[in-house]
């Protein structure tokens, strides 16, 4: 019984994994690889630590899983966000069919400030559309 | 069919592959963002293979390497990001 629990539990998170894989492969721009390997990565790798606390049926090995399945939710979020943050500045494009970009013009280039308002002095921002490619 | 056979026949190289595909991103991704993305989502992949074969080997013993990947993929991409971010400041 606990066998078939196991085999489900591990095959959908290899799924998972497999699809955000598949994922950064395929996927257009950065910001959308970001996004898919946080949600699917982090789903299929604590599926399949959840497979490995039913296996061993213990309290030692399911407190460890826990543990790793806890940090890795947590910092996978943390992670996404400074890499999306740390890309944006250094000018890695929006794929050319996304829709809006909300955050043009609001960051201050060498302050690193964001304002909720589009400034008018729009030399001093991020702007996309007037930086190099990278 | 055992469970033991199941995942190292079937789980195993889906999870293998999944890795190839990760490492082709790895080496093409056109900005230094792609790469340390997919350093971290490669660790993550072997979190997960380090659980199935500590399955299949019936040891638990190999979790606490999991636990320690997880640490440094977390700490690999902080300061991966943030020395990027300096670097780009003083330009």
């Amino acid at each position: 019984m606990s066998s078939v629990i196991i085999v489900i539990l591990v095959t959908l998170g290899t799924l998972f994994v497999l699809l955000s894989a598949i994922g950064l492969v395929r996927m257009p721009d950065t910001y959308m690889r970001i996004s898919v390997n946080t949600k699917a990565a982090t789903l299929g790798v604590g599926l399949i630590l959840v497979g490995t606390a039913v296996f061993f049926n213990d309290v030692s090995t399911t407190s460890r899983s826990l543990v790793i399945i806890l940090f890795v939710f947590l910092t996978a979020p943390v992670s996404a966000h400074l890499i999306g943050r740390a890309s944006y500045f250094m000018g890695v494009k929006l794929w050319k069919g996304s829709i809006m970009d909300d955050l043009r013009g609001k960051y201050q280039k060498n302050s690193y400030i964001l304002k909720s308002e589009t400034d008018e002095t729009p030399e001093n921002n991020v702007d996309h559309t007037k930086m190099k490619d990278k | 069919m055992t469970l033991t056979d199941y995942l190292y026949y079937v789980i195993l190289p889906v999870l293998a592959f999944s890795v190839l595909l990760i490492v082709y991103r790895f080496i093409k991704g056109p900005s230094i963002a792609d790469k340390i993305i997919a350093l971290d989502v490669l660790i993550t992949t072997g979190i997960g293979i380090i659980g199935v074969y500590s399955i299949i080997h019936g040891k638990s013993t190999f979790l606490d390497t999991a636990m320690i990947l997880a640490l440094i993929a977390f700490l690999s991409t902080v300061a991966f990001s943030y020395y990027l971010e300096k670097r780009n400041r003083k330009k």
